[in-house]
């Protein structure tokens, strides 16, 4: 079954997204937001982890939490794409469950 | 689809609340049902009508209870995180002697059973906490 | 979809440092009653929740792992250690609390609830679920 991941913590507080994304299985998708939008960032210590997760699964990133703390998207790692509420939405409704990390 | 939400935070310390409010908004707004929301941990106190927030802060406890007033959503405080953390309705507060309660529009206190009935319930059930 | 769905409870947390540890099993207790397909899995510092030992009268508060014991009651017998969770925090399935049921199908015999399983395996069972809550 398809599943909706979402992480709301900044890799560098908590391992939210690194065991997320150890444990999200082939084709699944992965939102980020709340502070979790901190692990789309290029050039940090987690981009390489996340760079190689984009080969298996899709990640997405809230542009309402990137935008409230002043990133652009051109600060993203290639291959992640924003959505808003209604596409946050949209991903609930194309996955069969939502697995939170919180 | 009709969606089960689960709100594990309170209205300020944590942005879930917050997030909440606009999932459910964009949810509603795309045609979908909410069945419940479910309030629980820290997050009872969003079911406190006695906050008063600065006025150019967001009111976060109002807005849930309009959105529950104009969608008619079910928002439900788990009884026994309410009964840690001090959020009473009526029948709490003569239950337990209390001198006062503090429940706010639109929301109701009940047991945890009302989650796992929105997990059986619901096509998706979302969780936004800490 | 079938009357019974699977419901997996995912505890991230490590015990009495927040609520959610003890909070999230309440909410295990209760859903038992509802007769639906029950899964435990502990990962990241939710391992440290059953460990063995626990003391917390210092504390002055509830010590409430040997709640855990009692699973086996209510019919929640499927408990998932994550194997590198558990490696990563230096413990072992020896540094946990042995938690056992009687298997109804097999004369009552008193059979171990905790499996370790591995990320991958971990995943595999996380895929076939229809209802996830997090803690």
């Amino acid at each position: 079954m398809s599943t909706l991941h979402t992480v709301n913590k900044s890799p560098f507080d908590r391992p939210s997204l690194q065991t997320c994304l150890r444990l999200a299985g082939k084709d699944h998708a992965v939102l980020l937001f709340e502070d979790g939008v901190y692990g789309a960032l290029q050039g940090s210590t987690v981009a390489d982890t996340v760079k190689k997760a984009l080969d298996t699964v899709s990640i997405y990133v809230l542009g309402a939490d990137l935008k409230a703390r002043g990133l652009s998207e051109d600060k993203l790692i290639d291959g992640i794409k924003i959505v808003d509420y209604k596409g946050f939405v949209e991903l609930t409704v194309e996955n069969d469950k939502v697995n939170a990390w919180l | 689809m009709k969606f089960g939400i689960q709100v594990n935070e309170g209205p300020y310390t944590h942005e879930a609340s917050v997030s909440a409010l606009n999932f459910v908004k964009a949810a509603l707004d795309a045609g979908h049902e909410i069945f419940r929301v479910f309030f629980y941990h820290d997050g009872v106190n969003n079911g406190t009508r006695l906050t008063t927030p600065p006025q150019d802060d967001i009111n976060i406890v109002q807005s849930w209870s309009e959105l529950a007033e104009k969608h008619n959503i079910d928002l439900v405080v788990c009884v026994a995180a309410a009964q840690r953390r001090g959020i009473v309705d009526e029948g709490e507060q003569e239950r337990n002697g209390k001198d006062a309660n503090n429940i706010a529009p639109g929301f109701r206190i009940s047991g945890l059973g009302q989650l796992i009935e929105a997990g059986i319930q619901c096509d998706r059930l979302v969780v936004f906490g800490d | 979809m079938s009357d019974v769905k699977k419901f997996m409870y995912v505890n991230r947390k490590a015990p009495y440092g927040t609520i959610y540890a003890w909070e999230a099993l309440e909410v295990v207790l209760i859903g038992a009653a509802f007769e639906q397909d029950v899964s435990l899995a502990f990962v990241d510092d939710g391992v440290f929740q059953l460990v063995k030992g626990q003391d917390t009268t210092e504390l002055g508060i509830k010590n409430f792992s040997p709640t855990y014991s009692a699973l086996g009651d209510y019919d929640v017998n499927k408990i998932y250690v994550e194997k590198e969770s558990l490696d990563a925090r230096g413990l072992t399935i020896d540094d946990l609390m042995p938690l056992t049921y009687e298997d109804e199908d097999d004369d009552w015999a008193e059979k171990d609830s905790i499996r370790v399983v591995t990320a991958a395996e971990m995943a595999e069972i996380l895929e076939q679920q229809d209802v996830v809550l997090s803690f």
